[in-house]
This record gives structure tokens, sequence and C-alpha cells, in this order.
């Protein structure tokens, strides 16, 4: 028992002392300015945790390689101190109270998903600490006020929007029949939102309003319901669990409507796990390598994606894009500062109006990206069934033409 | 559009049709739950998580190019496995306990079992594709995946052939025995550690199957097991104890009641529709409990 004790004692005096020599790392040492994120490392969200981290990553080497980020004559490197928050949004917002009070960092990369930046918002917020983040699009995160909030995405309402509109457009300007299922979270919430602002404004009826529940993944009596109306789209958002069952049943209900419109495409690698059925679907996308935005950094959509899959070995999703257009603000806030004041730097970031490969970024009063819209691209297979996305909206960055109506099943 | 349902004569006929297939489904997960609580007094928790983890076996092999229909076969052999070595290492040290103890040791597995799927096969959301296609009825308007009526199939086949098996063989007439009176049982020669390690492996095999038709009907994700459990347990509960025709025909039932809640209250409703459901009898039962008189004897 005594010497239980005694190893108790050792233990946790060596535990107090690494925690005290960690304090002194502070935001900026020698030559490396510290950021701080919280990430999903495990847990549910772990695969766009990974992503985000990819993204941050990327970002990180590329800008030290090119010269790091200049202040006050001197130059700066990047460099990240990452905590794994499981996907858990009460152990994100403890990571974030330890990384600012105990690791001393001064500013925050966000980290994925609305739910966990909703969580570590308001503890950036209470110490002044300027947070970019790229992952959490969730509408209610930029009505609270917050002035330390930064997000280089545009938010959720916005996602499915153009589908809505491009619908109208292709209907001469008449409101359509929208038949629409949404998960009961934030985020998918907040995508139902911006549905119902569009179709008041376009004058469309909302003919199914249903709220999948998150442990749901049988889709079929919305689907029954939809064959049985025959709306002009067909809106489902529900996280790739949604997106991956919804074409599942679609496909096998023989479910025909002319528009479909969906988000998480492509972190549900619909093509992949579904090739033909999947065709036609439209994707909401904060990103898409084929846009021609340009920086210094990494030229274009492009060239990112290809350095990207030399990196890590697989096609960037837009989340990993949009997590390094979160370091390409910060360092631009940085140099625009010149100082590593935290207030000045929050001023920096306000002021933010730049372009970057992942699009421009101009931030609102509440923190969100206002200058870049959504792309819509669709899912388009060849004759031997290869299947690729392919950007039909806005009509600037097309690749492709949209394919309107979508083919009844019996004529596929 | 409220009650569509019934104004589309076809769509009550849709209902009807996907709950029972579900509810056929669900009956095979809740059979398997019956069948070990029955026998050794333990309510699985991680019943869900077993389920996943034979909905990955199918998706395995599916990626690796076999039909995921084999997995009908292959999950439960593999699965059955699994059950048994979880009873050696966990479940015999809680199976003569207070069944309040059971619950946290098979949490704790459902907790470990989640974790270990994430980190084994990631945080994605999968599934298998069997390419079975689709019967059409009354001219395309009430639709029918084979993928779903052929995971009907499977499970009945199964359940049937459980019931045989229970009835005929020796270790079914054993763990018969032995959910009767542990201790009898054991005095006239049952090997009840056996017995106790056997269910809880068959358990696990019908999870398996049950995983496995999952993956080719609907989607599988380490974290997704949970639901499984939960309606496995409303659907014993609802049927009683050791009454495999009543998880059966309540399993239908609860499917094709959650069809009309999904039709009429709307799809929010759906889940909470069967917890009411299940209160609702709760209550009853303890209501018909509190009239019948009991007394020391």
């Amino acid at each position: 028992m005594k010497i239980k004790n005694i190893i108790i004692t050792f233990v946790s005096a060596i535990a107090i002392l690494f925690s005290t020599s960690v304090v002194s790392i502070a935001k900026v040492v020698g030559d490396k300015i510290i950021l701080g994120a919280a990430i999903s490392l495990t847990g549910k969200y772990s695969s766009n945790g990974v992503h985000t981290q990819n993204g941050y990553n990327m970002a990180v080497d590329r800008i030290n390689e090119m010269g790091g980020v200049k202040v006050g004559g001197k130059t700066y490197k990047f460099d990240i101190i990452y905590y794994d928050d499981e996907s858990n949004p009460k152990r994100a917002a403890q990571l974030a109270e330890r990384l600012i009070s105990q690791d001393g960092v001064e500013f925050m990369l966000g980290p994925y998903s609305s739910g966990l930046t909703k969580a570590i918002a308001p503890v950036t917020e209470k110490y002044g600490v300027p947070m970019v983040e790229a992952n959490g699009a969730s509408r209610s995160l930029f009505t609270k006020g917050y002035k330390y909030l930064f997000a280089v995405l545009a938010p959720a309402n916005l996602y499915l929007d153009v589908a809505i509109r491009t619908a109208v457009e292709l209907n001469g300007g008449k409101g359509v029949r929208i038949a629409q299922a949404f998960e009961q979270d934030a985020f998918s919430q907040d995508v139902r939102l911006g549905i119902l602002d569009a179709a008041k404004e376009t004058g469309s009826k909302i003919i199914i309003d249903d709220k999948l529940p998150k442990e749901l993944n049988d889709m079929a009596a919305t689907l029954a319901k939809v064959k049985a109306t025959k709306p002009d789209v067909l809106v489902v958002s529900g996280h790739t669990k949604g997106a991956l069952t919804a074409i599942r049943q679609i496909a096998e209900m023989k479910v025909d409507v002319p528009m479909l419109a969906m988000t998480h495409c492509d972190a549900a690698k619909l093509s992949k796990q579904h090739g033909k059925n999947s065709q036609y679907a439209l994707c909401a996308s904060q990103w898409h390598k084929t846009l021609t935005y340009k920086d210094d950094f990494f030229k274009d959509g492009m060239t990112y994606a290809a350095d990207f899959e030399k990196l890590f070995g697989y096609d960037p999703p837009y989340q990993s894009a949009e997590s390094s257009a979160a370091l390409l603000v910060f360092k631009d806030a940085f140099e625009r500062a010149n100082t590593f004041d935290q207030k000045k730097v929050r001023d920096a970031l306000a002021a933010t109006n730049m372009q970057t490969f992942y699009g421009n970024i101009k931030f609102a009063e509440g923190g969100q990206n206002v200058d870049k819209p959504m792309v819509l691209f669709q899912v388009m297979c060849d004759d031997a069934g290869k299947c690729e996305n392919k950007v039909v909206a806005p009509l600037k960055w097309a690749s492709a033409e949209l394919i309107h109506p979508i083919p009844k099943w019996s004529e596929r | 559009m409220d009650f569509l349902i019934f104004q589309v004569p076809m769509l009550t006929l849709q209902a009807v049709l996907d709950g029972l297939l579900l509810g056929i489904l669900f009956a095979l997960i809740a059979y398997g739950m019956a069948l070990q609580w029955g026998v050794m007094n333990i309510i699985n928790i991680a019943q869900g998580d077993l389920v996943i983890l034979g909905g990955y076996i199918a998706y395995f092999m599916y990626l690796y190019g076999i039909h995921p229909a084999w997995g009908v076969i292959v999950s439960p052999i593999i699965m059955y496995f699994v059950g048994v070595i979880i009873y050696k290492l966990v479940i015999n040290k809680v199976v003569d306990r207070d069944l309040f103890i059971s619950i946290l040791a098979t949490f704790g597995i459902s907790i470990l079992f989640m974790q270990l799927m994430n980190f084994a096969f990631g945080a994605d959301v999968v599934l298998a594709n069997s390419g079975y296609g689709t019967t059409m009825l009354f001219d395309n308007s009430v639709t029918l995946p084979n993928s779903k009526i052929f995971s009907a199939f499977i499970s009945i086949v199964f359940a049937i052939g459980l019931v045989i098996y229970m009835k005929k063989s020796k270790l079914g007439r054993a763990i018969r025995a032995t959910a009767q009176n542990a201790r009898a049982a054991k005095i006239l020669g049952v090997d009840t550690e056996k017995v106790y390690a056997a269910t809880f492996g068959i358990n696990a095999a019908l999870c398996g199957v049950a995983g496995a038709l999952i993956s080719i009907t609907f989607t599988i994700h380490p974290y997704m097991g949970l639901p499984y459990t939960i309606r496995s347990f409303m659907i014993v509960i609802v049927a009683g104890l050791g009454n495999l025709p009543g998880v059966a025909m309540s399993g239908m039932g609860l499917g094709v009641f959650e069809e009309f809640a999904d039709y009429i209250l709307g799809t929010e409703f759906r889940i909470g529709s069967v917890f009411l459901l299940l209160v609702l009898i709760l209550v009853y039962r303890r209501f018909k409990l509190s009239k019948k008189r009991e007394y020391l004897k």
C-alpha cells in the first residue's frame, strides 16, 4: 500500500512539473506562432476530423516553406497544438479552456462540425482569443454576436438555396413544389431554414416537410409520400447517413423526381458507394477543385488537389480545403495587424478581404464569410459506370450542363 | 397533406408491407435477446453493437468482391465465437449476479465495441450493395426492395431453424432446462456453464445474421448499435420473456405501428411513438398485475 502511495505521489509530482513547464509555451515562442485546435481524432466525427487536421497541416507546412509569416520585420513559422476532442462537445470546451489557460495559446483554429464549434466559441469569446474556424456552418453561430469568431465557409442556410433558385428558374420563374427531409440536428435544420426562406421568396410550396430522427436509417415512408405527391424537387440533408440512405432507397423504390438536391455527397463518397444509382444527384459543396480561385500558396484548386493527394493519398474533400484556407486567413491577418496583440489581430481578421484557392473571404458582422457562394455539383456517370462530380451551378464555374429533369427510372 | 395515407390507398399497403419486412428483421435481433435474457437473466446492452459488428463482416466480404449475401452464413459463424469469447471473458463473471451488474457490464462492452469498431473500420457510414433490384406491385405504386424481402425471408428461416433446434437437439433441451431452473438442471447433470456460453454464442450469431442483412438493406456505422438494442428490448418487453412466437408478432406489429406513426404523426414522432407505446404497455401490465392478488404461500 505504501509503495503504491509513493508511486502515486511520484507520478503526480511529475505531472505537476510537466504541466507547469507546458504553461511556459505561450502564443509566440522564438520564431513560432503557436495555434491551438481541438480536433475530433476519435469518435463519430473522426474521419472528417482527420480531413480537417490534414488541411491544417498542409497549409502550415506550405506557409512555413514559403517564408512563414512576417510580423514586425521578423519571420515567424506556424505551429499547431492539437488535442483530440473525441467528437464530444463537452470535451471540446474543456480542451479549449486548457489550450488557452494552461498552454497559453492566444489564437485558435476551429474544430470539426457546428456542434463542437458551438461548444468552443463561448470559451474563446470569454478569453478574447481570435478563432478562425472552417467547419462550423450553423447559422446560430453567427447570430450570437460573437466578436472573436470567424468562419471561412458559407453559413448552412445557404447550402441548398442555389438548388431551389435553379429549380424555379428552370420552371420559368414560377414557384416549384418541394418535398424535404432533414435530420434533427443543428446543421440540417439550418439548411432547412434556408430552404424555407428560398421557398418563400420564390413563391414555392413545401408539400412534404419530414424531420428525420438521428437514429433513423430508413426513409421508406418519406419516399413513399414523395412517390404519391410527385414534387418538383426533393431535398435531403442528414449528413453522410442521410445521403447514403436516400440514394439507396430512391433507387430501390424507383422514386422519380425531376430534381434531387442533397448535402454531404462527397463526404459520403456517394459515387463510390452507390455507383450509377447516385447519378444526377445535386450536391451542395463549399468548394470544388475545378473552381478557378487563385492564391500564391496553393495556386488553384486543381494544384491544391494534386498536392494534397501526393501528401495524403486521397482526393481532398471540401473540409480539408476550407481548413487550409483558415491558415491563409490567419497569416494575412497577422501580417496586416503587424503585431500579436489579440485585439488588433481580431480587428485585422474582421477587415479581411482576400482571395484564396478556396474562394473569396470577407467576413460579415457575425463572422460568417459572405463573399463565397456555395457551389452545386451533379453526379454524372459514363456508360462504363464511372462517376464524377461536375460543377453545374453557379453558371460562372460550371464545368458541365445541369441535367434536368432527372430521367425516369424506367428509362435508365 | 395530413393523413395522406388515407387518401392514397396504395400507401396503406406500402406502409403495412414496409412495416412487416422491417419488423421481421427487428424480431430476429429481439429473438436472440429474449433467448439469453430468459436463460441467463442478462439484458445485453451490447446487442446492437454485435449486430453492427456482424454487418461489418458482410461489408468486408463485399469489399473483397464476395457477394454480401454470403455474410448471412459467414457472419453468424464468426459472431458465434465472438459471443463465446465475450461470455468467457466477462459475462460468466456476472451471470449469477444482480441484473443491474449485468447491465453495467454489457454497457461497458457496448462502449468498448463502438470504440474498437471506430478504430478498426473508421467512422464512415458504409453499406454493401446486393444488386437485388426491386419488386413492383400494382403498376409501380407499391415497391418492395428485393433486399428487404430477402432479409425477411432469411430472418424467418433462421427463426424457424432456431425453434426446431431448441425443440429437437440435445443442447436445445439443455438450454430450455437451464432457463426453467438452472439449479435443478445442474443437479441433473446439465453443464450450465457450457449452456450459458452456447446461449450467448447463439445470440451473437443471430446478431451476426441480422447485421449482415442490415448491411445490405440499410447502412452501418460504429455508433449505430444502440437503436437496435432499444428496439429489440422493446419487442421483448412487449412480447414478454420466453415467448418466442410473441417476439415475432410484436416485432412485426411494432414495425407496422412505426410506419403508420410516421405517416400520421410525422417522421419526427416515429421513434417517440414507439416509446409511448412501450410506456402504455408497461402501465397496462402493472395495472393488470395490481388486480391479481398475491400472497405468500
